[in-house]
């Protein structure tokens, strides 16, 4: 089966999703991310979704939760990326996923990730 | 369902250079060949080229069914043509007159035909009569299609002319918007905003509507859908500018600007905008 | 006078809503729709395809390239013959699910595209109508 590869830079654990998602690779990201934020501690989470041109309820959903998710288990999530299509789209979708951080590039991400786990 | 009969096509086959020369003498009548817009030559390769594909088409079959495939070929010169027509700026008349032209011709010819069977006559004449007006409609309504083409192509890029989106700073972009904002205005520009904030990697863009004389509740709606998207894709947004009627619209509205930044004027906004990528002015001295 | 172009795919599983997507992203462009409107349509396809699948059992999606004049656009009909919806006002409510935690589907879909219409009824199926024009 497919899987999202999850991969870990110091503290943090970065996804990169490349490609078009459906239901159970979104699903199946959810639990590995889960156990990896466990199984490494780490204090952060950067999901990379500039190279998906479609983001509908569902992907905004998990992408919500996962952000939910990791600040239960004391990790910050920063979503980078996001296309200025998308981004139109989501809110006329009603999603404004107002609990997610949010970075232009992993560059930028990175720093916003390490700012807040200095801050904490 | 009407087929022309054998002995039509065959007069219009046989024929076929007589109505051609018919024809462009009709055309040079109506004016059609003395434009400095488009050569005669060109008019009279484009009416052989028809012709050619008349006759085929007709021997195919239906001449009263314009739909039918047999048609497809005359249906695409014809379009083509109207086009062209349309582009080098001729009007619907002079574009209809380069089929009409060839009714005269044609009838001519019919009568020449059937001389001596009047009852034929009037058939074949009503026949092929129909045929071109149906021909000359369609070349109208391609003519109107591609005229609109050019009128909607010219209102996108007017669009894209009235909205500069300005870097004002390594990372600051301002959007000053001037004038009424319609709600098709305000998404194209709003969408420009977006795609200039990836392709310099902005990470603050300021919205100045001090040029924007009205808000209406769609409006300040796209406004604030702006704000929510610039937010998603990782930058911040400030708006300045806000007059006090527009501000008055937006409370009696009942709209929520909550969360969103909003300054008097772009000098204040481009301070905040420095001042947050820790950058001070000072006087130097 | 030119002939309206159309086509059918089945959409019974995950993939297919994937495929789907796909599919009317190229028709989209075909259509000169501008990027933002390719991906509004796209994601109404992710979010009713996802429903034919999910509580339709799943079903079809027709699609054909209407033409107005100057202007072109994409027409889809999601069809399933599941269990349909009783209350179609609610359904069309923001927000409102049937309790799998989706919802958003239909009301969101209806904003990103120009036209929505949708008949249902307990027993017979959803068809769901949605055009985005250029």
């Amino acid at each position: 089966m497919d899987r999202i590869p999850i991969l870990r830079m110091g503290s943090f654990l970065l996804v990169t999703i490349q490609v078009d998602m459906h239901d159970q690779l979104a699903m199946t990201l959810q639990d590995d991310l889960s156990a990896k934020i466990s199984e490494t501690s780490a204090k952060g989470v950067l999901i990379d979704i500039s190279a998906l041109d479609v983001v509908d309820s569902f992907i905004g959903r998990m992408i919500g939760m996962i952000s939910g998710l990791s600040r239960i288990m004391d990790a910050e999530t920063v979503v980078v990326g996001m296309q200025p299509a998308v981004a139109i789209t989501l809110v006329e979708l009603g999603l404004t996923l107002s609990g997610v951080s949010t970075a232009l590039d992993v560059e930028r991400g990175m720093k916003l990730l390490r700012e807040r786990v200095q801050s904490q | 369902m009407s087929i022309l009969k054998p002995a039509t096509i065959d007069a219009i086959k046989h024929h076929q250079s007589a109505l051609l020369d018919g024809w462009i003498a009709n055309l040079q009548q109506g004016g059609s060949l003395s434009d400095n817009r488009i050569s005669r030559d060109d008019v009279s390769r484009q009416a052989k080229e028809f012709l050619a594909l008349l006759v085929s088409a007709s021997v195919a079959g239906d001449v009263a069914d314009l739909a039918r495939t047999e048609w497809s070929e005359s249906r695409q010169f014809l379009e083509t043509l109207s086009r062209s027509r349309a582009m080098q700026g001729f009007d619907s008349h002079h574009t209809a007159h380069f089929i009409f032209s060839l009714k005269r011709p044609l009838f001519d010819l019919l009568q020449k035909t059937y001389a001596s069977d009047p009852m034929a006559l009037s058939a074949e004449l009503w026949a092929i009569s129909e045929l071109l007006d149906t021909l000359g409609m369609h070349t109208i309504r391609a003519f109107q299609k591609s005229r609109e083409e050019v009128i909607r192509r010219q209102q996108e890029e007017l669009l894209e002319l009235s909205t500069p989106v300005v870097k004002l700073w390594d990372g600051v972009l301002a959007l000053p918007m001037i004038g009424t904002l319609d709600s098709q205005r305000t998404q194209v520009v709003m969408e420009s905003l977006l795609q200039r904030i990836v392709e310099t990697g902005s990470d603050i863009a300021i919205i100045d509507i001090t040029g924007v004389p009205t808000v209406d509740t769609l409006v300040a709606q796209h406004l604030l859908k702006t704000v929510t998207a610039i937010r998603l894709m990782g930058a911040d947004c400030i708006i300045s500018g806000i007059r006090p009627q527009i501000a008055q619209t937006i409370v009696h509205l009942g709209l929520d600007l909550g969360g969103i930044v909003t300054k008097a004027n772009l000098a204040d906004a481009l301070a905040l905008a420095l001042k947050r990528s820790g950058l001070s002015v000072t006087r130097a001295e | 006078m030119s002939t309206p172009r159309s086509g059918t795919y089945a959409i019974r599983s995950e993939q297919d809503v994937v495929l789907g997507r796909q599919a009317v992203r190229k028709l989209a462009q075909e259509c000169g729709l501008r990027l933002v409107d390719q991906t509004k349509l796209v994601t109404a396809v992710s979010e009713l395809a996802r429903n034919a699948v999910i509580y339709g059992g799943g079903g079809d999606m027709d699609w054909t390239i209407v033409e107005e004049g100057a202007r072109k656009g994409v027409q889809l009909v999601f069809r399933d013959t599941g269990p349909g919806i009783a209350d179609l006002k609610q359904a069309m409510t923001d927000g409102w699910t049937s309790g799998t935690g989706l919802g958003l589907g239909l009301a969101g879909a209806k904003r990103l595209v120009d036209q929505f219409e949708i008949q249902s009824a307990p027993g017979q199926g959803t068809r769901v109508t949605i055009t985005k024009w250029n």
